[in-house]
């Protein structure tokens, strides 16, 4: 440090210092008044749980990357290094997530939400583009693992077995891998060499793919295949239906076999008006995969409103700005030819639709049914304890169904079904997958405290609205399936990155080292490494807690 | 205020990981002067201690080190050098209360005898020392065109002889010689001075004023200073937890406040004519600033005064409009929200008289 005692004057006679010329007293530093003595508080250090991270369902640490990426050059290899510790699929994320990060994140009470989700898919973006390659497996354990679902949960869980050193197999019915990133999501969401590229890197980490090759009795394939332990990981790909009204005469579709049928490069046979029943996601990639093979504006029905909607709204908006209609309120009540008979619907007291008795024809060459999933859970049969409710498997805290050794996750197991969730899934059931191999009893980790907005001091951040992403114009978007979202550019992701608050975590932003009156904050290191207290001099004020933007100190009483 | 990077906090944190060396601001600097070095007998929450640190530091930055300080008696000069210690690590001299302009006016012509252009002079004191014991000192530096940088560190009453009533106390504040009593409670409104403006009126190259809540702010009116030569002229305020009654911790919000709320003006003057003012970013009617003080708290609760608040506000809205204090639509923040809270302060000027 800068501060320090003066050096002595040169010595005087019998040794004593002499004092400066002219000034007939000895001269002091305050240094010694020790003024820490006064405080009855200290200022610490904290790190908290942003708000971001907290609701990241494929946990990853948002903050983390963001705080790397705001250096740009090179600090967005050292990002997606970061990122990828908990999530290999970046550049998918980056665009078919949801980003319940965005939503919870605590800039949206000061103008609008980091821009997190182009700013990962910028990231998963460029390690493409630059051949950024996973960190190497450590040496083999010797350990083998069957994953049964190339989907996000199995890869994921994979990947990360994979880096703890065991040999993974992956099996899949389909042809090829991705699961439900393949097969659901349509490729103007997700072109489909960005999701081979991300697949085939952690490929290469060394696991055994096998598509085509269905599971039919896990506990055979466990017996014969002599693996130490398993993860079912197998989705939900089986469409629910109902009984349509003389629907047998009209051309009736599931929307799961649709998408299926269309990443697969067939042609579905819609004829030109499609009606597409339902108001999940599925049912919004139906309609506008519709929309791009037959040219005309495919009609949306949902029985409850707008609101109640469980697809997301910027997927609603996109689809209205590409032509899709909606009919909210309403039912299919028949089917006759090239006819639909539509029910009108209210909600009554308890938001639950009513029938009317009001009626309306409308036309239609197929109807397409996005009524939801559910998961084939045939594999499963004759394994001992496994847990079915509900149409799916009941999982322990450890991601583990009640037989011993077998691990399962992703939508075939309770909670929302999206690909961030099954990615989430795949860590997590990696890591008790890995403790359970190992013998060591694994828990979740507790999760610090979540700083709230009212906890930062957001007078240090400058206005800075959202950068917004560029759309495919609207033409283009009825008849291609070219991606609809574009990236943004290297400036615009920079900016993005750095408008991140860094909500209770230092951000090294030297506001504690600035405004002490007792310079009792020292900067022991280089730019980004964490200040202290020099305890002998602070005076326990406070001033370095109210102003520090992001909330990352506290005070601690003092004993006495 | 000087310009940087878009970096998370834009330009209002002291500093930031991600500038360069040439970038950054004096106090951000891991080695800064630390003008005042610690164990000095400032209270917890001094805004004074960290005001003369922050403008001393970019002083001697500016300069390169060479800066001789005149200090007029205060409390900057009590609590940094009681005997036998000093917290000054730059050659500072005090002579009487009222006298430090006349000092610091006799070092700069000890130099300029010398021949020595390099080596710079700060006269400096409390509110105390300045608008009302060294005054006629003052205004003969000012008027001589000595070349001379005095800063006053305003904290609007004598606090350490036990927070007397000065002539930059505010209208309405308690003091203990404007006790709250009376139809007129608090410190007589129409009283005191403007310092800043009677500089201006000398027509003084280099005129600033600035509070402890912007030190970026308050490091570039130093640097400015140093660009000129003859008097100039910086007051800063320096908000006291003793004497105004505020929690320690709050004393960079406070001074915040009094910018926000427009009470305390902060602008640059040059040969006597304002060249630039500092926006208010996020407007705040004045009983934001004033409920956090003691001194305040007879114009609240039962027996409270919104009449005088009202006088008050009405001050803060006439610096407003004579520093132009609210930028222009579409410049940082502001936008509607800032064109509503306006009007509302026009009516609760309106309200009771």
């Amino acid at each position: 440090m800068s501060d320090h005692v003066p050096t002595d004057p040169p010595a005087g006679p019998h040794g004593h210092p002499a004092p400066p010329f002219a000034i007939t007293l000895e001269v002091g530093s305050s240094l010694a008044n020790q003024t820490g003595a006064w405080r009855t508080e200290r200022p610490e250090y904290v790190r908290r749980l942003p708000p971001c991270s907290d609701a990241c369902p494929a946990g990853e640490d948002v903050q983390r990357w963001l705080y790397e990426a705001e250096s740009g050059g090179e600090g967005y290899e050292r990002a997606w290094r970061s990122l990828v510790r908990e999530n290999p699929f970046p550049a998918v994320m980056g665009r078919i997530c949801y980003h319940p990060c965005e939503s919870a994140c605590n800039r949206c009470e000061l103008d609008e939400a980091v821009g997190i989700n182009s700013v990962e898919r910028f990231l998963g973006d460029e390690a493409i583009a630059r051949g950024w390659e996973l960190p190497a497996p450590p040496a083999a354990t010797g350990r083998r693992v069957l994953v049964v679902g190339a989907g996000p949960c199995g890869l994921s869980a994979a990947y990360h077995l994979a880096l703890r050193g065991h040999h993974v197999t992956v099996r899949d019915s389909a042809q090829q891998a991705g699961g439900m990133m393949r097969y659901g999501i349509p490729a103007y969401r997700l072109p489909r060499e960005v999701l081979d590229a991300e697949i085939q890197r952690i490929l290469a980490l060394g696991i055994e793919l096998r598509c085509g090759e269905p599971v039919a009795d896990l506990r055979h394939e466990l017996r014969e295949g002599g693996y130490d332990a398993s993860l079912l990981a197998v989705g939900a790909h089986v469409s629910r239906n109902i009984e349509i009204p003389g629907g047998t005469a009209a051309h009736v579709i599931d929307a799961v076999t649709m998408l299926r049928g269309v990443a697969s490069g067939e042609q579905p046979q819609l004829g030109r008006q499609v009606i597409v029943y339902g108001g999940g996601d599925t049912a919004l990639d139906a309609a506008r995969s519709a929309r791009r093979l037959t040219g005309v504006n495919p009609v949306i029905i949902y029985r409850r409103t707008r609101e109640r909607m469980p697809a997301h709204p910027e997927e609603v908006v996109q689809a209205e700005e590409e032509g899709i209609e909606f009919r909210w309120l309403s039912t299919i009540a028949a089917a006759r030819d090239g006819h639909l008979r539509v029910e009108r619907m209210r909600l009554d007291d308890d938001g639950i639709p009513q029938p009317t008795g009001e009626y309306e024809e409308l036309d239609a060459d197929s109807v397409i049914l996005a009524l939801g999933q559910s998961a084939d859970l045939s594999p499963l049969a004759g394994l001992d304890g496994v847990r079915v409710s509900d149409g799916v498997v009941e999982v322990d805290e450890r991601m583990m169904t009640g037989h011993a050794g077998v691990f399962a996750g992703g939508d075939m197991t309770p909670g929302e079904r999206m690909a961030a969730v099954a990615i989430g899934h795949g860590r997590r059931a990696a890591r008790h997958v890995d403790g359970w191999l190992r013998g060591i009893a694994t828990s979740e980790p507790p999760r610090e405290r979540v700083i709230g907005y009212d906890e930062l001091n957001t007078w240090y951040y400058a206005d800075a609205p959202k950068t917004v992403r560029p759309l495919l114009e609207d033409v283009r978007r009825q008849s291609t399936f070219e991606e609809v979202v574009h990236g943004l550019d290297e400036g615009s992701a920079l900016y993005e990155a750095r408008r991140c608050l860094s909500c209770g975590n230092c951000f090294s932003c030297d506001n504690c080292y600035g405004v002490c009156p007792d310079n009792a904050v020292l900067k022991p290191g280089p730019p980004g490494e964490p200040y202290a207290i020099d305890l002998d001099y602070c005076k326990g004020c406070g001033i370095c807690v109210s102003e520090c933007p992001c909330g990352a100190i506290e005070m601690v009483p003092e004993e006495i | 205020m000087s310009s940087a990077p878009f970096y998370q906090t834009g330009t209002f944190a002291v500093g930031n990981r991600l500038l360069g060396p040439g970038e950054a601001s004096v106090q951000s600097d891991p080695g800064r002067s630390n003008a005042i070095t610690k164990g000095h007998r400032a209270c917890q929450g001094c805004g004074e201690a960290l005001g003369a640190r922050c403008a001393l530091d970019a002083a001697l930055a500016a300069t390169g080190g060479r800066v001789i300080a005149a200090n007029a008696t205060g409390c900057l000069e009590v609590f940094s050098t009681p005997f036998p210690e000093s917290s000054w690590r730059l050659p500072w001299i005090h002579s009487l209360f009222g006298n430090a302009p006349a000092v610091a006016t006799g070092i700069a012509a000890a130099l300029r005898a010398q021949g020595r252009t390099d080596v710079r002079v700060v006269g400096q004191g409390g509110d105390g020392g300045t608008l009302d014991i060294g005054l006629g000192c003052l205004s003969g530096m000012f008027e001589r065109g000595d070349d001379v940088l005095y800063i006053c560190y305003d904290n609007e009453a004598y606090m350490n002889t036990g927070v007397q009533r000065s002539a930059a106390t505010p209208p309405a504040a308690r003091t203990a010689t404007t006790e709250p009593v009376g139809g007129h409670p608090g410190n007589a409104f129409g009283q005191g001075k403007n310092l800043p403006l009677i500089a201006m009126a000398h027509e003084i190259p280099y005129v600033a004023t600035a509070t402890v809540a912007e030190l970026r702010d308050l490091e570039h009116k130093v640097t400015r200073a140093m660009d000129f030569r003859g008097p100039r002229y910086i007051h800063v305020l320096v908000p006291c937890p003793l004497g105004w009654g505020s929690e320690p911790a709050k004393t960079i919000e406070i001074a915040r406040l009094a910018k926000e709320t427009g009470l305390f003006p902060v602008f640059e003057a040059e040969e006597g004519c304002v060249v630039a003012s500092s926006p208010i970013r996020r407007l705040r009617p004045v009983e934001d600033y004033l409920r956090l003080q003691r001194r305040y708290a007879h114009l609240f609760g039962d027996d409270g005064r919104p009449d005088v608040i009202a006088r008050l506000q009405r001050l803060a809205n006439r610096n407003i409009e004579r520093f132009g204090l609210l930028a222009q639509a579409g410049e940082d923040s502001g936008g509607d929200g800032r064109r509503d809270l306006l009007e509302t302060l026009a009516a609760s000027e309106r309200g009771p008289q």
